[in-house]
């Protein structure tokens, strides 16, 4: 059966993360035949949820091999994602090393599927775009989305248990090139945190690609929240499939 | 934005969720992206009792107004810090 668009099949199964940890993922893959580009999808702060899963179904809908690490595992595996969330934030937030690990494992499992053509994406959702640009500079990776990542530039306030720092001493590392869409309206990361990113990667003669929508802020693409912006959603998306079409051939 | 803005303290005391009471050990107080709440940022409570898991936590989420309003009615509610607990 040849691979035809909308068929998908998805699961919950186990991977190897960060530190040799058994962690659960959430797979979701193209039905048919064929070779497929895959893509890690990292979730927001809210966790695990039902609404990141979704996503993770619309990349396989769209004919790439999609995984999103379970980030709040190891703290909270059986509860909610809503509690899992809770538990991390109260542990200070997803340790930098331990997500670079996890989206480590969460790629070599896509690189180990018959169907992957080997090529593998990252894609990262409000802290999650951090992310992304965090593993696409500390991991070998072909290509890279940031949706409204704060913390790239500008450090988030040092208050409370969060203890994070901003990301842009590493854009020498970056392994691939970087689609970022942002919000006009949003505060953080603000429109001078973006042209601070896309100066400094054209600087370091970095491939990217950064538009940012007027009339959405943060979160833009979330549809089950109020900051969804429907216009500014329908333009990302087709930008999306433009920009891993070309990198990731799915 | 995901503000990251929290405050973690331990405290002692009691709640209840929908099922049953919990002792709580630990409070956060931040203002984030809400679970529920049809906001984009909400004061976010959370009363937990890490010993009994993650699953072991009450949460409330409030717009500003409705939390601006709470920590007043809070700190009108209160005895004078000096008199410990009053009668």
């Amino acid at each position: 059966m040849s691979y035809t668009a909308d068929a998908l099949t998805a699961e919950s199964l186990r991977i190897t993360g960060h530190g040799g940890d058994e962690i659960e993922a959430y797979l979701a893959r193209p039905l048919g035949e064929g070779q497929f580009g895959g893509v890690v999808v990292i979730h927001h702060m809210p966790g695990y949820d039902r609404a990141t899963k979704e996503i993770t179904r619309k990349f396989a809908a769209n004919g790439y091999l999609a995984i999103m690490p379970h980030l709040h595992f190891r703290e909270a595996g059986g509860a909610s994602p809503d509690d899992a969330a809770a538990a991390v934030r109260a542990a200070g937030g997803v340790p930098d090393d331990r997500l670079v690990g996890d989206v480590a494992g969460s790629a070599r499992h896509l690189r180990s599927l018959a169907a992957s053509n080997g090529r593998v994406g990252v894609i990262g959702f409000c802290s999650g775009g951090r992310q992304a640009f965090l593993a696409a500079c500390s991991l070998q990776l072909e290509a890279a989305v940031d949706c409204y990542g704060a913390g790239v530039t500008g450090a988030p306030p040092a208050q409370g248990p969060f203890r994070f720092t901003p990301l842009i001493g590493l854009a020498p590392r970056l392994s691939c090139p970087l689609l970022g869409l942002f919000g006009a309206e949003d505060r953080f990361p603000s429109p001078e945190h973006v042209a601070e990113l896309d100066a400094e990667l054209t600087r370091l003669g970095k491939p990217h690609e950064f538009h940012s929508f007027v009339g959405a802020g943060h979160g833009f693409f979330a549809v089950d929240r109020p900051s969804y912006r429907v216009e500014a959603a329908n333009d990302g998306w087709p930008l999306i499939w433009d920009f891993y079409g070309r990198l990731l051939g799915g | 934005m995901c503000t990251y803005v929290t405050e973690k303290l331990a405290v002692q005391g009691s709640a209840k969720g929908t099922a049953t009471w919990l002792p709580v050990t630990v409070a956060m107080v931040s203002w984030d992206h809400p679970q529920h709440a049809a906001a984009e940022h909400t004061l976010n409570l959370d009363f937990l009792d890490p010993a009994r898991g993650p699953s072991a936590r009450v949460a409330v989420e409030l717009c500003e107004e409705s939390a601006r309003a709470l920590a007043r009615a809070i700190v009108a509610t209160l005895p004078p810090a000096e008199s410990q607990g009053g009668s």
